[in-house]
């Protein structure tokens, strides 16, 4: 796997090479290996190795990229000539500015973020040995573990097992350099009856904080929970959306939470920050330093990514900004609408159209004398949905955020205070200002994981009046 | 490249493996994009890489490396035998393979036009002319424009003898135009949504498309939207442009007919299917005019679904997958073939890159024509009271592909026979079969358009590929409509 002091010689040859008058060289790879499985048999089973050199140059106001995966001479000097020959029939980007060094990248504090705390210097290590060291051997064992449980309450599971070992690295002509390396092992594991499923998921950098046995248990009575759901009518009911639910509805709104989305006039925030958008008890940080989140301290230009609070009490205190767009914004009609201007570290790879996003998402706890497990928000329940997954989103409308999706693998009927089994999937049409406005009760946050967004530490959440439209079939 | 691929096929056969292919595959893209007036993006990018895959002790085993040294390769093969030894600890039965004819053969797709010939210089000045006259409009806040060139190359070989030499190019093109205003965002795009028109073929299909010549017309349509009415919930007859019937047969016949979802390999993640194999040739999926066929072959056209070969080796094909409205085929591979009866795969195993194990995936499936002739325009005049939808906004269906609902970035109300006032954000919902009972009419070949889906997602880790949809406008019959917007 690629190496700092390899890297390092690869951005000397390639600064060598290039008549720029600046360049950037990214560096990402590693190694990657899952195991898949399925009718209680392991039915695919893969590993990988690559590693990528990614060139940007700059002449005169004009930059553009090219990447490769071969590091051999001929093959940089051809990356560096593709960099530079598209760099060089740019139109000028007034936009653009020099690349920073390290210690702009290390960013100031940004008075006007009143809700930033002490910043830590470094994120705590994701990278451990043992993870990166899992074999297939290994993975196996833990499969077999999954469907010993699959078999033992006659269900069929699916899923997989996977192990990665990845580096994210930096190096600019103006001598910046930063690097990071991580792991991460991942279980997801769905347990099939005749007609109902359940389902779980989780990850970490550190393989001995998951635990494959305790989640096929959960899948598994899930499972059980749900067969011979019933069908009831699609109307508004109060849900309570596990986190998994919680990350993957709440994952659409954070490209909107963008200085460049602003600008495009695309955000669901234009005109809107410093409002009160949502309910009393909902505060968002943006912070790669939590203990439970991962990925790497910078950005796509090696900013240092700060810690933000993006919402507090409900109301919507800023958005995120890439170098060029905090200048652009400062410049626009804009300005007086759009929060704290300043460069906040999660700007994408340039160049880019996207501008930035943050990635690092962590709901507040609420106060411990309101935070509630699901098992309390379920017994305060009269009438009620519990939902352990949310699939197939999609946005309906963007300005108020409506949102259409369906339930999947374990959605159940909750009566005066208790769950009383499983029911028929549903589509749901619901703005998501509506319901972050109408969260009754929060869990503590956990680090969470769906297929429809980034991984997230959020709470489980009861919401009134949550907006279903339509039964399918199962 | 072959001398790599048989590095690895002699180092598999050597650690015991019942069966190994390798794919060799060097990729190259470039996408450049323009926002506003100014180039967005501008990147090149190529990734070289093998893959072996093996079966041992009846299991699959796959490694990939992107070193192409002897060492590194061998080591690569010797790590899918290892790991095709672990797959055996859990495995039920033997993995069995429908035989197939070792083929040795070169493919290429036929294009006028090398688009990585064309400078840059010209493919920007096109994106700019685009954005100016989307600007040129009072009341576009944003336009967006972009162009992709892809080309595939790939080396298959297999212990069994195949041999063949592959070369895939593809071309997409598209814009789109945002009108921001008071509480509202609306949006045209052309001449498709997310990311246009995408086709297996040279820089020709730019000037097929003739996307300078529309870029007024759909900017002027995103603002107007902004004074139309919201599209009324309730039931209504609907015709489907070309483009969004396109989305439907993807989601919910292609989706569906993935043996491999049917066969609860896909559960963990992209989902089952409804269609149990009880289903072939006994389901009803859609009135008697629905013809649809899953073909890969040159002669359907130049879809992101067309191939010479897949990446099992196995030839395009054409299957019938819904005849005069009867279900009658399924997507399948050479483990899989067995399980519908068949003696031979269908050919629709492909992977995304050198790095990923090829899968089944969607070719070209698509809607056939009618044969007498009916054009859009005559089809209207056809319709006493209904909604023409076009261009797809949002899309969402359940893991069993049931329920689904689409919204459309706009509608018109159709008023006796004639096409009244322009509607915003219309959306229709149902169930899959119901629906494609309600096909009533369908417009001949010459409204025919084979789609391609650049962006169809499936398996893990997600593989994303292209997929082709051909497809005429279609009118249905009592469908509902709305439901999207209903609070």
């Amino acid at each position: 796997m690629q190496t700092k002091d390899h890297a390092s010689e690869v951005f000397n040859r390639i600064k060598k090479l290039s008549s720029a008058d600046e360049v950037e060289v990214h560096f990402s790879g590693g190694r990657f290996a899952l195991t898949r499985f399925a009718n209680n048999t392991i039915h695919q089973n893969v590993a990988e190795e690559n590693s990528t050199v990614s060139v940007r140059t700059v002449f005169d106001g004009r930059t553009a990229r090219a990447s490769t995966n071969k590091f051999d001479d001929e093959s940089l000097r051809q990356v560096v000539r593709a960099s530079e020959s598209l760099a060089k029939v740019q139109h000028p980007d007034p936009d653009l500015l020099p690349m920073p060094d390290a210690q702009e990248a290390m960013g100031s504090m940004d008075e006007n973020n009143a809700g930033a705390s002490a910043r830590p210097t470094q994120p705590p290590s994701r990278y451990f040995e043992q993870t990166a060291a899992i074999t297939p051997q290994q993975r196996a064992e833990g499969v077999r573990k999954i469907v010993g449980v699959a078999n033992r309450y006659k269900l069929t599971s699916a899923g997989v097992f996977s192990s990665a070992d990845s580096v994210e690295g930096i190096f600019n002509s103006r001598g910046l350099i930063a690097w990071h390396t991580q792991t991460l092992a991942e279980t997801s594991i769905t347990m099939l009856g005749s007609d109902s499923s359940g389902w779980q998921k989780a990850n970490s950098p550190d393989v001995s904080n998951l635990d494959p046995l305790g989640l096929a248990e959960t899948a598994a009575k899930k499972a059980l929970d749900s067969a011979h759901p019933r069908e009831i009518p699609a109307e508004k009911y109060t849900v309570i959306l596990e986190p998994a639910a919680v990350l993957d509805i709440v994952g659409f709104m954070f490209w909107d939470y963008s200085g460049m989305a602003l600008l495009d006039q695309r955000s669901f925030l234009n005109g809107r920050i410093g409002t009160k958008l949502f309910g009393d008890n909902v505060t968002i940080w943006d912070d790669v330093y939590y203990p439970l989140q991962t990925g790497c301290p910078f950005d796509g230009e090696g900013m240092r990514r700060q810690r933000l609070a993006l919402v507090e009490n409900g109301v919507v205190k800023r958005v995120v900004y890439a170098r060029a767009t905090a200048e652009r914004m400062r410049r626009s009609d804009l300005r007086g609408t759009a929060g704290p201007i300043t460069a906040t570290g999660h700007g994408f790879p340039l160049p880019n159209e996207m501008g930035e996003m943050p990635l690092n998402i962590v709901f507040d706890a609420p106060n411990s004398s309101q935070t509630q497990a699901a098992e309390e928000m379920i017994a305060s329940t009269e009438r009620g949905l519990l939902v352990t997954r949310l699939w197939y989103i999609r946005e309906v409308e963007p300005f108020e955020k409506i949102l259409t999706g369906m339930t999947r693998d374990g959605t159940f009927l909750v009566e005066n205070g208790r769950v009383v089994g499983g029911v028929r999937n549903f589509r749901f049409n619901e703005s998501l200002i509506h319901m972050l406005s109408n969260v009754e009760a929060m869990s503590a946050p956990v680090r969470s994981s769906g297929e429809e967004s980034f991984d997230m530490v959020v709470p489980a959440m009861k919401v009134r009046d949550f907006n279903f439209t339509e039964v399918t079939k199962f | 490249m072959k001398h790599v691929a048989r590095w690895a096929l002699d180092v598999a056969a050597v650690r015991g493996a019942e069966y190994a292919d390798v794919r060799v595959l060097a990729q190259r893209s470039r996408a450049l994009t323009t926002k506003n007036g100014k180039v967005g993006s501008a990147s090149d990018a190529e990734s070289v890489g093998m893959n072996v895959r093996v079966l041992a002790e009846g299991a699959w085993g796959f490694a990939a490396s992107a070193e192409l040294v002897r060492g590194a390769v061998e080591a690569t093969a010797a790590r899918a035998v290892e790991i095709a030894r672990a797959s055996a600890r859990v495995k039920r039965d033997n993995v069995r393979l429908a035989p197939e004819k070792p083929i040795v053969a070169e493919w290429t797709t036929p294009y006028k036009i090398d688009p990585f010939t064309v400078s840059v210089d010209e493919n920007i000045d096109l994106l700019l002319k685009i954005d100016q006259e989307l600007r040129a409009v009072d009341g576009v806040t944003l336009a967006e424009a972009n162009l992709n060139f892809n080309r595939d190359e790939q080396w298959f070989l297999s212990s069994e003898g195949a041999d063949i030499h592959q070369t895939k190019l593809s071309t997409g093109a598209g814009y789109a135009a945002y009108a921001f205003a008071g509480n509202e965002i609306q949006k045209r795009s052309y001449p498709n949504s997310y990311g246009g028109q995408w086709q297996n073929k040279g820089y020709e299909l730019i000037d097929e498309l003739k996307l300078v010549e529309n870029a007024r017309r759909v900017a002027e349509e995103a603002v107007a939207l902004h004074k139309a009415d919201q599209c009324p919930e309730g039931t209504f007859d609907v015709i489907l442009d070309s483009s969004q019937l396109g989305l439907q047969i993807h989601e919910s016949v292609g989706h569906p007919i993935e043996l491999d979802r049917v066969l609860g390999m896909e559960a963990n993640f992209a989902g089952t299917s409804f269609l149990t194999l009880d289903k072939l040739r006994t389901l009803r999926y859609g009135s008697d005019l629905v013809n649809v066929v899953a073909d890969a072959r040159q002669e359907h056209g130049p879809g992101l679904g067309t191939f010479g070969f897949d990446d099992e080796g196995v030839p395009a094909q054409c299957t019938p997958i819904i005849t005069n409205g009867l279900f009658t085929g399924y997507l399948s591979s050479r483990e899989t073939a067995h399980a519908i009866g068949e003696n031979r795969s269908g050919g629709t195993l492909r992977a995304e890159a050198w790095n990923r194990l090829p899968m089944i995936r969607m070719t070209n499936i698509s809607l056939l024509p009618r044969q007498k002739p009916l054009s859009l325009e005559r089809l209207i005049a056809t319709t006493d009271h209904g909604i023409l939808m076009e261009t797809n906004r949002s899309w969402s269906i359940d893991d069993k592909r049931y329920n689904f609902q689409f919204g459309c970035e706009i509608g018109w109300e159709i008023k006796n026979g004639k096409r009244a006032r322009m509607l915003k954000n219309p959306s229709y919902s149902g169930i899959t079969t119901e629906f494609w009972n309600a096909l009533d009419a369908i417009c001949s070949r010459e409204e025919w358009t084979l789609w391609g889906t650049p962006n169809c997602g499936k398996g893990q880790p997600q593989q994303v590929i292209g997929t082709g949809h051909g497809a005429s406008p279609a009118r249905f019959r009592r469908i509902k409509v709305g439901s999207a917007f209903k609070s």
